[in-house]
């Protein structure tokens, strides 16, 4: 009887072992993964390798250079040696985590027969313009003429022509060594005419570590897909002064073939508006010597706050606005003008602001007010106001002076201010800065979203962090086999996308998902499923681990 | 940042010949004017309006394409300074000189009332409308408490409105002039004394009322240059009767009835006060969707018979993408009160769609009547230019009618709103639950049960054992 009972419970108690072991194994098998699967954010694979990658990308910039050597440019038996191709590679020494190097590949040829008839006319303008027919170059690329040394196409002092297209023109040599001499001039002269460490490090500006010239270099805007340009009259004082501009056919005039020869490089739009009673917010101060008044250099920061606030143009636009401003001064405070650092008055009577800008004070000829009564009527002078105006634009688009070599003639400006290669330069640097952007943009998404794990990763965001990759490593193949309109436009898809990506609302949803919310909510379910199972597989290990270890002791 | 530096001078080619237009360049010109209106309980309305015209042709292609046509209303916000200053940029004058040196934030937002608007449309600039300019309107009305803020005094003057007086006119401003309405203290002179004394009074039909207007340019030289600032002052010689004042023809009134969080009814009163005709008026409503609308329980009944409208525009709304648009033509007869009722079904939001306070309500807006409203005095038809602005903002074709735009109130609505943390309470029950059952149901699984045997007996046991010993029965 006690036997039966022990062997009913011994029954018992396996079966009881039984049931707990299915417990666990039911609570692993199909709860954990259901709460796994149920719980879990969507995150859509991201190509995180690629993204570092990227940091590490190679930029090889190529400017395919055309050299054609008329026939008495270089002595006979190097003339038997065309056509060949040499390549001038070089790195520039940027503190920048990508490398970057500029490689000048120089394609040497003979001169045509139109060419030849063309460098042998009589000056430089009516040769470009026979060679300029035949056929138009692509973007980025250049053509270099080499002419004979005694040539009177270009006056006698000076070695190199820079033309306005991508055209240049340097002199020969009779030499031993001649490709080596003007193989190096070749260089000079395109590097003034496409790539030097300037531009590129104020494009780079934003991502370079700060030193004595980055505010210098940080003038130009930054690059986007399209900018505004508003033109603003200030009247401050209408009861004076009833000033009336024609900015409409100014901006026809002046402004809009500059924008159309630049419109590679982005969208414009132009407005205009005349705000009256929009002061300055700086006091001039009285000059008695000469009876005027000025704005000292270090008050000019403080002109522009009060006046901004009534520009109001910032507000209604998606891409950032370059303000120009005409200032008229009241009647109490003219004629105004501004002094540089030394005290002397500025000669265009106009600054600028990096990244905002320019204010030009437009003074009301004193004669005027002698023969009427106020107000006064005032007829601005265009001419004069678009001359600055323009020159600025050139400066806050980064279009700066170009470093011309020694003995070298740079040719006039054309009607657009704008000349082709300065346009290819700007494009340049614009890729390289779209890169960088973009593979920093990038770069700190992946970060993000590997730091933090409660984010969810739509299929379309993926999809946008895989064209940006894509466009990035297009965009830079395109640069190293020198197609600079399609790398700058795969280098603006990148920017585009990696914004995006980046500023994509869905990225936010559950960023602010605490975990002790998360405990809240879990505890009550598991931890009073959790423990019985736990205690019994704990006993049941036990148990088993003494069962084996007893036949053990008794043999 | 800015930095003064000498700059390198492009040298530009003129393109084409560098002549400069001579025409006269498209001015445009800025009329502002103030009314003034004191009502006989000693309340001050003061309306200001600008008008901003323009000749420079903005894009305009062919007629208006009614797809593009957007109709929105916000129901409620609260103005403060925010929409102000915003509002005084649109002045060419800013708040510097003119009219607009009176709009001061303190003081038009302590009143009773305050209405605040921008209009911008395209103006014929000819009777066959070849071409066009736009103009952009302006207005502002507040109504001050003068009898209360002035100590029981009815006396009233710019300064004590505004705590500003008119100094000089906007240069800017082809026209700026002050309007004080005189019309019933102008019979005899003895009630009202207006100071300065204005120089001209201007007659007109306004509202289907004859009106009276002193007038003050501030162009006229004379008007300022005397003591250098104007402050027009009232003063009321015999303290004015409290009457009530004329009811208007044409005013509504809306509400919202019935109980509880599902159904509800949305009335409006249209009242028809003129004693003898009748006259048609344009209802236009727009519903949130939320309210879902039973178009079969639209009701239309005036002085107790039914009233079909002769034009009903309907459009249903779509969830989370269109409010309800409901435009009726409703002929009001004279003398009548006109209730248009609808019933509706509050529906449930999602948990994320309810306000920040859901228990507050949600607005409904107001409803819009369009009427041509028939005067008792003919009026002149309106001069587009010359007449004062407050009497072209809808201009008049024919002098019978006056054309009237009522907004009436906007309504306070309740929809049924969940208790925000029951998710969690939910969670948590359902754990609790789960966990006592699931815990008793795995006990009852894995634990082995036998029966034992008691070896030893209780207290009670002994104690029973003890008493039988000595009765002599056989112990348990």
């Amino acid at each position: 009887m006690a036997a039966a009972g022990a062997a009913a419970t011994d029954l018992e108690v396996a079966r009881g072992k039984r049931a707990a072991l299915f417990f666990a194994a039911v609570a692993i098998v199909l709860g954990l993964p259901l709460w796994w699967k149920t719980t879990e954010t969507y995150r859509a694979s991201l190509p995180y390798s690629q993204i570092s990658g990227l940091n590490a990308l190679q930029l090889r910039l190529m400017v395919p250079v055309t050299v054609v050597f008329t026939r008495e440019s270089v002595p006979l038996d190097d003339q038997e040696k065309l056509p060949f191709t040499v390549v001038h590679e070089r790195e520039i020494p940027l503190k920048y985590k990508m490398k970057i190097k500029c490689r000048f590949q120089k394609a040497y040829r003979r001169a045509l027969d139109h060419e030849e008839e063309a460098l042998s006319s009589g000056s430089v303008q009516e040769a470009e313009a026979m060679l300029d027919e035949p056929q138009e170059q692509a973007e980025g690329s250049l053509t270099v003429y080499v002419i004979s040394e005694h040539s009177s196409l270009l006056p006698q002092d000076m070695m190199s022509y820079i033309g306005p297209k991508r055209t240049a023109v340097v002199r020969g040599i009779m030499h031993r060594e001649a490709f080596n001499i003007i193989g190096r001039r070749i260089v000079q002269v395109a590097q003034a005419m496409s790539l030097t460490e300037d531009v590129l490090a104020a494009a780079l500006a934003d991502h370079l570590p700060e030193d004595k010239w980055s505010a210098e270099k940080r003038r130009p805007l930054k690059s986007s897909l399209g900018y505004e340009i508003t033109f603003s009259l200030l009247n401050p004082d209408p009861k004076s002064h009833d000033v009336h501009w024609d900015i409409e056919g100014a901006v026809r005039r002046y402004v809009q073939p500059f924008l159309n020869a630049l419109s590679a490089a982005g969208n414009f739009s132009v407005d205009s508006q005349i705000l009256y009673y929009a002061m300055l917010g700086v006091n001039p101060r009285f000059d008695s010597a000469s009876s005027s008044y000025y704005l000292d250099m270090h008050s000019l920061p403080h002109v522009i706050n009060p006046v901004e606030s009534r520009l109001g143009s910032s507000a209604a636009s998606l891409y950032p606005v370059l303000n120009f401003l005409l200032y008229v001064p009241e009647l109490a405070h003219s004629p105004l003008y501004i002094q540089d650092k030394d005290g002397a008055p500025v000669a265009t009577n106009a600054f600028h602001s990096p990244r905002w800008g320019g204010i030009m004070v437009y003074n009301v000829d004193s004669k005027t007010y002698n023969a009427s009564v106020l107000p006064v009527r005032v007829e601005v002078d265009m001419v004069r106001v678009m001359e600055v105006f323009l020159a600025q634009l050139r400066l806050l688009f980064g279009i700066a002076q170009p470093q011309v070599p020694p003995k070298c003639l740079l040719s006039g400006p054309t009607s657009e201010g704008l000349m082709t290669w300065e346009l290819d330069r700007l494009l340049w640097a614009r890729s390289v800065e779209n890169l960088a952007t973009a593979t920093t943009t990038l770069t700190s998404l992946a970060q993000l979203l590997g730091k933090i794990s409660n984010i969810v990763i739509k299929d379309d965001v993926a999809s946008e962090v895989y064209k940006a990759v894509a466009a990035v490593q297009k965009s830079a193949e395109e640069l190293a086999s020198g197609h600079l309109a399609s790398a700058f436009v795969a280098s603006q898809e990148a920017v585009t996308s990696s914004e995006l990506a980046f500023f994509d609302p869905s990225l936010l949803h559950l960023l602010y998902f605490p975990d002790d919310q998360k405990f809240a909510i879990y505890i009550p379910l598991f931890l009073p499923m959790a423990v019985p199972i736990l205690l019994s597989l704990v006993k049941i290990f036990l148990e088993t681990h003494k069962s084996w270890r007893k036949p053990e002791k008794t043999d | 940042m800015a930095a003064a530096m000498p700059l390198a001078l492009l040298v530009l080619l003129l393109l084409g010949p560098g002549g400069w237009c001579l025409a006269e360049p498209p001015r445009d010109s800025l009329r502002e004017e103030l009314v003034i209106t004191p009502l006989p309980s000693g309340d001050v309305a003061a309306t200001f309006q600008f008008r901003t015209r323009w000749d420079s042709e903005l894009q305009r292609e062919g007629d208006t394409d009614h797809y593009f046509l957007r109709y929105a209303v916000l129901p409620r916000e609260v103005v403060c300074t925010e929409n102000l200053t915003p509002w005084k940029k649109l002045l060419p004058c800013s708040s510097k000189a003119g009219l607009s040196v009176l709009l001061k934030a303190d003081r038009l937002f302590h009143t009773s009332y305050h209405s605040q608007a921008v209009h911008i449309r395209p103006v014929c600039r000819n009777a066959r409308c070849t071409s066009i300019s736009w103009e952009l309107r302006q207005t502002l009305s507040v109504v001050f408490d003068a009898f209360i803020t002035g100590q029981g005094k009815k006396d009233w003057s710019l300064f004590r409105m505004f705590s500003r007086t008119l100094t000089e006119p906007c240069p800017l401003a082809s026209e700026s002039r002050v309007y004080v309405d005189i019309t019933t203290y102008n019979q005899d002179n003895e009630t009202l004394e207006v100071h300065p004394p204005p120089t001209t009074t201007y007659q007109d039909v306004i509202l289907g009322t004859r009106k009276t207007y002193a007038i003050y340019d501030l162009l006229d030289t004379a008007m300022i240059n005397n003591s250098r600032n104007l402050n027009i002052q009232l003063k009321w010689k015999r303290p004015p009767e409290n009457e009530a004042p004329p009811v208007p023809f044409l005013h509504a009134q809306r509400y919202v009835s019935g109980y509880g969080l599902q159904k509800g009814e949305l009335s409006t009163l249209l009242y028809n006060t003129h004693p003898y005709r009748a006259f048609p008026v344009l209802l236009l409503d727009t519903v949130p969707w939320y309210l879902r609308l039973y178009v079969h329980t639209l009701t239309i009944t005036s002085k107790g018979k039914e009233n079909k409208p002769s034009y009903i525009h309907y459009q249903p709304a779509q969830d989370r993408l269109q409010p309800h648009l409901l435009e009726m033509l409703i002929q009001l007869p004279a003398n009548s009160v006109t209730k248009v009722s609808i019933q509706f079904e509050r529906a449930l939001l999602k948990w994320t769609e309810y306000t920040p306070d859901p228990n507050h309500g949600f607005y409904v807006s107001p409803s819009v009547l369009s009427a041509l409203v028939p005067s008792m005095v003919a009026a002149k038809p309106v001069d587009w230019e010359e007449s004062p602005l407050f009497n072209s903002l809808f201009p008049v074709s024919d002098g019978s009618n006056y054309f009237v735009r009522l907004y009436t109130e906007p309504l306070l609505v309740n929809l049924p709103t969940p208790d925000f943390s029951m998710p969690y309470n939910v969670i948590c029950l359902t754990c609790t639950v789960v966990a006592v059952c699931y815990g008793s149901f795995y006990n009852l699984l894995t634990r082995t049960f036998h029966i034992e045997e008691p070896r030893t007996g209780g207290l009670a046991k002994r104690l029973a054992n003890l008493i039988r010993r000595a009765r002599g029965v056989p112990p348990l």
